[in-house]
């Protein structure tokens, strides 16, 4: 903590203190949990009527499906998280409330990646019960899950916060983002392939290329959000 | 006045190209291996450096929009006019190189590095033009496409690693085996010269045509609003009276 200026510090506290009350009023309005959960693990199911109740198929195609319903369910925890802010004011309390944009930004995206690691480890659950998955390398598939997280999240909330001024930002944001974070898609159902033992590649070039993707993404968003705030 | 001399010579240059390049590409002999789709040499490779014209040309203007030294609505117009002519020239990249592939590789699809990139280049300027859309207010807009211009052009290498890796782990197949331009003699290679010209100056002449309805739209919501704020003032004047 010495190593980190003042400024850094504030911003830290100011993303914790955005970050905290996000996830209090998931927690308590239970949208997260009663909605985008259950949501979540129905991909899961109608995946296997899509795929023949082939178990061997299922287990093949495990990592892209658990991607592919993580990628879903992301787009609604990030409709979410910016819906709580138009109700009732509530972005222009955010903007009159001094705290630093960046950290806003970052304590947005903490909230959404802390819903989706949740998310995550109910699916993981579910690929093992449902798809007859094999977790293998656990390092490989923890650290898979947190980059690919946070470059989701990250992402999520710039174009959470671009679309959020506009009409019909339910059909425009999974326009927008889907393209964005196909390497995402990607790049985690490879590394995830390698850990459940589905390829015989190395999983790490592709961890590597999910964190390029998050710092990519955490720097524009700490960025734009300032202006994109400023001007809702 | 004089833009609008310049857009005509313009658009007068890029037809008599377009022409030529059609008549001269239909005149090329069919070759061995491809036989008449070979001609599509003449259009498919100028069309693809359109395409990524256009998608530079969107990411430069919206960055020097957002570069508070050069703000300027003139970029902002510039960066929605290429984003919409490259919606088009990409389309057509991906629709000629299906008509070549279909009778070359006997699909009219396969998962390379360069046609996944390209798909995803059209669907990344579908949004950015869809978000123009629906944005109402003129500054607003200028800002959200601006960062969604340039967001969108970071993540590009992103994607030509994911992809590239992703086809090269799995199996060798590229463009690069079948490319026609391994064994292209002069005459091909004469006509393609005359398609990127008569491409480059469709693209401009588009460019320009689309950049000069952006202005009028925006000098027309202009006009629209001294209109509409004159006519209150107005009303109010009278309710007084």
């Amino acid at each position: 903590m010495l190593l980190l200026g003042d400024d850094a510090l504030l911003l830290l506290r100011d993303a914790a203190l955005i970050a905290g009350k996000d996830l209090r009023v998931e927690l308590r309005s239970r949208v997260t949990i009663n909605q985008v959960a259950p949501f979540a693990v129905l991909v899961l199911v109608l995946f296997a009527f899509a795929l023949e109740p082939d178990r061997g198929l299922l287990t093949r195609a495990a990592a892209g499906l658990f991607w592919l319903a993580v990628t879903f369910s992301a787009l609604l925890a990030i409709q979410r998280s910016f819906a709580i802010e138009s109700a009732d004011g509530a972005r222009d309390g955010l903007r009159l409330s001094g705290l630093d944009p960046a950290g806003i930004f970052l304590g947005k995206a903490a909230a959404v990646a802390v819903e989706l690691l949740a998310l995550e480890g109910l699916l993981g659950v579910g690929v093992v019960v449902l798809y007859d998955a094999d977790l293998q390398g656990a390092t490989l598939l923890l650290a898979t899950c947190l980059a690919a997280t946070a470059g989701l999240a990250a992402a999520g909330t710039v174009y959470g916060v671009l679309a959020a001024g506009v009409r019909v930002r339910e059909t425009l944001l999974p326009l927008l983002l889907l393209p964005i974070v196909a390497p995402v898609v990607l790049a985690a159902t490879r590394a995830s392939e390698a850990a459940l033992g589905q390829a015989a590649t190395d999983g790490w070039p592709w961890v590597r290329l999910l964190g390029v993707f998050a710092v990519i993404y955490v720097a524009v968003g700490a960025l734009a959000f300032g202006p994109l705030l400023e001007d809702a | 006045m004089r833009g609008r001399i310049i857009d005509g010579l313009l658009g007068i240059a890029a037809a008599v190209t377009l022409a030529t390049t059609l008549l001269l590409g239909l005149r090329l002999p069919p070759t061995q291996e491809q036989d008449e789709y070979a001609r599509l040499i003449a259009v498919h490779p100028p069309i693809a450096w359109v395409a990524y014209l256009a998608f530079g040309v969107m990411a430069i203007a919206s960055l020097l929009w957002l570069l508070p030294a050069t703000r300027s609505r003139r970029w902002d117009r510039l960066a929605a006019a290429s984003a919409e002519v490259g919606v088009v020239f990409t389309s057509l990249m991906l629709i000629t190189g299906a008509i070549w592939g279909r009778p070359t590789w006997g699909v009219w699809w396969v998962w390379d590095a360069r046609l996944t990139l390209s798909a995803l280049m059209l669907a990344l300027l579908l949004g950015y033009v869809a978000l123009r859309r629906v944005s109402v207010d003129t500054e607003r807009r200028a800002l959200v496409s601006a960062i969604a211009g340039l967001s969108a052009v970071v993540v590009i290498p992103v994607n030509h690693f994911a992809v590239t890796w992703w086809r090269t782990l799995h199996q060798g197949r590229s463009l690069a085996q079948v490319a026609p331009s391994s064994q292209l003699d002069g005459e091909y290679i004469a006509v393609m010269l005359v398609g990127f010209v008569a491409m480059t100056l469709t693209f401009a002449w588009l460019l320009s045509r689309r950049y000069r309805v952006e202005a009028l739209v925006e000098s027309l919501e202009d006009v629209g609003l001294a209109t509409a704020i004159e006519e209150r003032r107005r009303e109010g004047v009278e309710a007084f009276a």
